[in-house]
């Protein structure tokens, strides 16, 4: 099983699966398409939340946690890996057009796997320690020399946040490279922080994530958000340690 | 008259009501403008009138609190071009245009899709006929087809946005187009037909199971205004 993360690696290195992949994509004419594990290749797979359904409660229902995991995400992960399995087909096939006609679905649904395992884990039950900003030492002062205080720098992501028109997220990224600073970013729809940005943590704005619970009100869901942002992981992902919490190579 | 453009006074609605005489089924595009103020329109149908469907629930948010958020943010939108253009700031009114484009296209989306819904019961559902029968056969293969077609456009939104039945003004044509957000439809496109992919459109009933909405819709067409504005078009 290889990680579908290195495939190009591996393509490269193991010429025979071209063939195989040729091979098969002849024979399965009539039987339809591969999927990545008769490919010999890894799928993704939907990550486990780190706490309860319910644990997010009162502020976000165990019923909107249930149906963002176990639906939502899992559908970005099934299309992914049914994309994934196309764009091998396309490759070794040497339909470059066919690859190309893929690219939307490969950044939509990767993205959504992404940001939701980011987000996953940006979260944390309310009243642990893991929601106290004082456990984030190094970010809180950061983020006090660009926005002032805590507070002037809350109420900026959350007007960002209310800003988005449409599907997206918000996110509080370090810029790439050495001693660069902190910024507020939304990105739309699924489109994922990449490039070289780090995301510290990131707030699902789809409607998805709060209307069976907040309705139209989508500032109250804003303002609750706060109570179980995750700082230690926060905190991890800005100082680049603990590998789990920081990586966005999945 | 013209009475479509008009917002009527609740006094006068239930006169109206009381003397039989029915709103008119299309109201083109009612971007209601009273004074220069745009205002929600009226309902054509009661909140729980599109049932099972759409619920009732679903239709009052919708109706009464998003499309009114969008009403609120174009008038907003309009004064600050306003007050800005009186003071000779073009680039403060230019930097008002994402907003005006958000708001502006959510309350002419909205209004239009009132309209190209009505009850099961009444004129909902069903296959267009006449002329627009004739011109979807002739563009589309057949109505099953068409409506294929419209369902898969529609699942395939990635993020929020509208599907629509458009006529091409300059081929004559109809054919399918898809808008992100609320971005309206313009240029040579006359709308005919929108169907409403945002998750708040849908989502307390239908949850994550957005292709039984799509399915669902078809049962509360209203195929008259449909005709109405491809007539017009």
């Amino acid at each position: 099983m290889v990680n579908i993360g290195s495939l190009w690696q591996y393509l490269a290195a193991h010429s025979p699966l071209q063939s195989t992949l040729s091979s098969l994509s002849t024979t399965t004419m009539s039987g339809g398409a591969l999927n990545l594990t008769q490919m010999g290749l890894a799928p993704y797979s939907l990550p486990p939340l780190p706490y309860a359904y319910d644990a997010l409660e009162p502020h976000i229902s165990a019923q909107i946690m249930e149906l963002h995991h176990g639906k939502h995400h899992q559908a970005y992960v099934t299309n992914l890996n049914a994309a994934l399995a196309s764009h091998v087909s396309a490759v070794a096939a040497g339909d470059v057009a066919a690859q190309i006609a893929l690219q939307q679905a490969i950044k939509f649904n990767g993205g959504g796997h992404i940001n939701h395992s980011l987000f996953w884990k940006n979260l944390a039950p309310p009243g642990t320690e893991e929601t106290n900003p004082a456990v984030a030492k190094e970010l809180v002062s950061a983020i006090e020399k660009k926005w002032g205080s805590l507070e002037s720098f809350k109420k900026a992501f959350s007007a960002a946040l209310l800003a988005i028109q449409g599907s997206g997220w918000g996110w509080l990224v370090k810029e790439a490279g050495n001693g660069a600073g902190l910024r507020i970013v939304t990105t739309k729809d699924q489109d994922p922080v990449v490039g070289g940005d780090v995301p510290i943590f990131g707030v699902d704005m789809w409607e998805h994530a709060y209307y069976l619970q907040y309705l139209n009100g989508k500032a109250a869901y804003v303002e609750n958000i706060w109570n179980v942002i995750n700082w230690r992981t926060a905190e991890d992902r800005f100082v680049g340690r603990n590998e789990e919490n920081v990586k966005t190579e999945l | 008259m013209a009475s479509t453009l008009l917002r009527t006074a609740p006094a006068l609605r239930g006169a109206l009501r009381a003397s039989g005489i029915r709103k008119p089924a299309v109201a083109m595009a009612s971007t209601s403008f009273v004074r220069g103020k745009a205002t929600l329109p009226d309902l054509p149908y009661d909140y729980g009138a599109l049932e099972p469907y759409i619920s009732g629930k679903i239709m009052e948010l919708h109706h009464a609190k998003h499309h009114q958020t969008y009403v609120n943010g174009l008038n907003s939108a309009l004064e600050t071009i306003a007050e800005a253009e009186s003071k000779g700031e073009f680039t403060k009114a230019a930097s008002v245009a994402p907003l005006l484009n958000f708001h502006g296209g959510g309350h002419v989306n909205h209004s239009l899709f009132w309209e190209n819904l009505a009850p099961a019961n009444r004129e909902g559902g069903g296959e267009p006929d006449g002329a627009l029968k004739k011109a979807i056969d002739s563009d589309f293969g057949s109505f099953e087809t068409f409506r294929k077609q419209m369902n898969t456009a529609l699942a395939g939104i990635q993020g929020s946005g509208w599907a629509w039945l458009v006529k091409d003004k300059s081929a004559g044509t109809l054919g399918l187009v898809t808008r992100a957000n609320q971005d309206p439809v313009t240029g040579p496109y006359v709308p005919l037909l929108g169907i409403d992919a945002w998750e708040h459109a849908y989502y307390l009933q239908y949850q994550n199971r957005k292709a039984e909405y799509f399915e669902a819709i078809w049962n509360v067409i209203n195929w008259k205004t449909v005709a109405a504005r491809f007539e017009k078009s």
